[in-house]
């Protein structure tokens, strides 16, 4: 999968309370969510946001709650993939099983910066900057992530467990 | 080569000999734990997942907490999947309003926690358990509705930091202080995929009741999950309330020959009383080199503190003395329990006299969510684990983390203050 889209750069421990703060949380609607990504943090992102673009930030992104509904919340908005130097642990966690593109890329965060036109191709694991013609090449997953990756999230992963699908 | 205490737990339920840091193992789970703010979602994905009923009733416990009493119509109507699902599943171990209490203080205090448990949580906090010598970390809503399904998880073996404590407290210093130490050490992000490992003799001598916040804070250092090494005391806590017969309780303790990535040694005979400024819980400096700002709203509660022992101490500092003129005070016992025993002792009066606000055990405004939420340019002092921006209310509040006595002493002079000030 090729993604492809203008870049948003954010800092250091971007946490979950930002990302979605807990007043929005009584919902686990995806669009509803969505509606409040990043409010705390950056208000205008929901009006710019375009579908495929890329969440550049620095380390320990989605560090805080265990609240799945932030990596929903970006996943909503139409994001096609967060790059951060690297991820807390539960966000990790909760963006491989729901199927929200990440990577680990400490290089690539330095070098890019916001509004820069990225392009990402999942499968191969680089990172491309259009505009300053630069690649990059983020960490490989975990092999258990992989496997989740490959079964389609961790949904598809445990009805083969159990024989449902 | 020897074992840490986390790599015995996660070998022991992984059904191996041996394992090591970085090893993928999948562990049995004892405890799968959801709130009535991660359970919708939870629900959500467990019926996507094709599930039907979750592996055992007796292991899932359905805790309100965040939401309650409900504060509106929408967490009201939020709330009902997960009273709902409660009674289809048969649950056992579901808590409602008026029986409940902070997850994270409740299931300890109903006793469904024993060391050697390999515990989950759908919330991050859910590391507390670990003050009983077990496994505990926080999961999201989907990886929940695994393990309710299949009653395992997969897990990856996290190298361990030591972490170990000589002297004996001063007066009117708490575990509070020394773990806010901690998180100033290893910075927000210093145990991320990393357990930490809490011992030596301060710990051994410490009541049970303030070893939980060490394992609570652990998230606080991106921590995997925190362990104290179960002892004769977690013994005798478990006694009064354990819901599994003793011999099945697994006391593990560390090897000699145990491998850390890192080891961090304090003697706290000298330490002082501590808080966490604004926005980080690792943004620490002693209580007594903070500005003396003035103080808005005064907190506590949370699944850090707001146990009896901590609302003892409170009581004791504002006994006789009145909250100050432009500054409230909000005090939430973290189990009915708690509440109950509160009222037994008196303790309420004091609070109430002192011109205190009690409200009922909730989440609350530890999570921005209701109950004593911080007003733009407002400033708070709060006995939680967060302060991040917007945790507890508009983004432009300052709230400031510190233990239950030094919460109280600032209630009473209205500006941030040292117990021994106020006591002395």
């Amino acid at each position: 999968m090729i993604i492809s889209g203008n870049v948003h750069k954010y800092g250091d421990n971007v946490d979950t309370d930002v990302i979605i703060p807990a007043r929005h949380c009584v919902s686990v609607i995806e669009e509803e969510l969505a509606a409040h990504c990043l409010e705390d943090l950056d208000k205008d992102f929901v009006n710019k946001v375009q579908p495929g673009d890329i969440i550049v930030a620095g380390a320990n992104f989605g560090c805080g709650s265990s609240r799945e509904n932030a990596p929903l919340a970006i996943k909503g908005a139409k994001v096609g993939c967060v790059v951060a130097k690297y991820f807390a642990r539960i966000f990790y966690r909760n963006s491989i099983n729901i199927g929200l593109p990440i990577m680990e890329c400490p290089e690539a965060v330095d070098a890019i910066d916001a509004g820069d036109n990225v392009e990402i191709d999942i499968q191969a694991g680089t990172i491309t900057n259009k505009t300053k013609n630069q690649t990059f090449t983020a960490a490989p997953f975990p092999e258990k992530m992989q496997e989740i990756i490959n079964a389609g999230g961790m949904v598809s992963y445990v009805r083969n467990r159990i024989g449902k699908n | 080569m020897g074992m840490t205490l986390t790599e015995k737990i996660l070998a022991n339920r992984a059904g191996l000999e041996h394992v090591s840091p970085g090893d993928l193992i999948v562990a049995k789970i004892d405890i799968a734990m959801a709130t009535d703010i991660s359970s919708p979602l939870t629900i959500k994905v467990f019926e996507e997942m094709g599930g039907e009923k979750v592996f055992d009733t007796r292991k899932v416990p359905l805790v309100h907490d965040h939401l309650v009493p409900a504060k509106d119509i929408k967490s009201a109507e939020f709330s009902k999947i997960m009273r709902n699902f409660a009674r289809e599943q048969e649950i056992e171990y579901y808590y409602e309003v008026g029986r409940s209490g902070i997850s994270h203080q409740l299931l300890p205090e109903q006793g469904l926690i024993h060391p050697g448990d390999v515990v989950l949580g759908a919330d991050s906090h859910s590391t507390t358990y670990g003050a009983l010598g077990c496994f505990a970390s926080g999961v999201g809503s989907t990886d929940m509705a695994a393990a309710w399904i299949l009653g395992e998880t997969w897990l990856r073996v996290p190298e361990s930091i030591k972490i170990r404590f000589t002297g004996t407290l001063p007066e009117w210093v708490a575990g509070k202080d020394m773990m806010l130490m901690v998180c100033r050490d290893l910075g927000l992000e210093g145990g991320t995929y990393r357990a930490l490992e809490f011992g030596g003799p301060t710990i051994e001598n410490m009541p049970m009741y303030d070893r939980f916040v060490f394992a609570n804070m652990t998230i606080e250092c991106g921590g995997k999950n925190g362990v104290v090494i179960a002892d004769e005391k977690t013994r005798e806590y478990l006694r009064e309330r354990a819901t599994k017969p003793e011999e099945e309780w697994m006391f593990f303790e560390p090897d000699e020959d145990a491998r850390y990535c890192r080891e961090l040694n304090y003697d706290v005979s000298d330490l002082q009383p501590m808080i966490a400024k604004p926005h980080l819980p690792g943004n620490v400096i002693p209580v007594a080199e903070a500005d003396p700002v003035h103080v808005d709203q005064v907190y506590i509660g949370s699944c850090t503190n707001g146990r009896i022992e901590d609302l003892r101490i409170a009581a004791e500092v504002l006994k006789g003395r009145k909250v100050h003129s432009k500054t409230r005070m909000v005090v939430v016992p973290a189990t009915e329990t708690i509440y109950h025993q509160m009222l037994k002792e008196g303790l309420a009066e004091i609070f109430h006299e002192a011109g205190a606000s009690i409200g009922p055990p909730t989440c609350g405004a530890c999570f921005g969510a209701h109950m004593g939420v911080m007003a733009k340019d407002e400033v708070g002092v709060f006995t939680t684990n967060r302060n991040f921006v917007g945790r507890n209310g508009h983004t432009e509040s300052d709230v400031y983390l510190v233990s239950p006595a030094v919460a109280a002493a600032t209630a009473v002079r209205g500006v941030i203050s040292d117990p021994r000030d106020v006591v002395g």
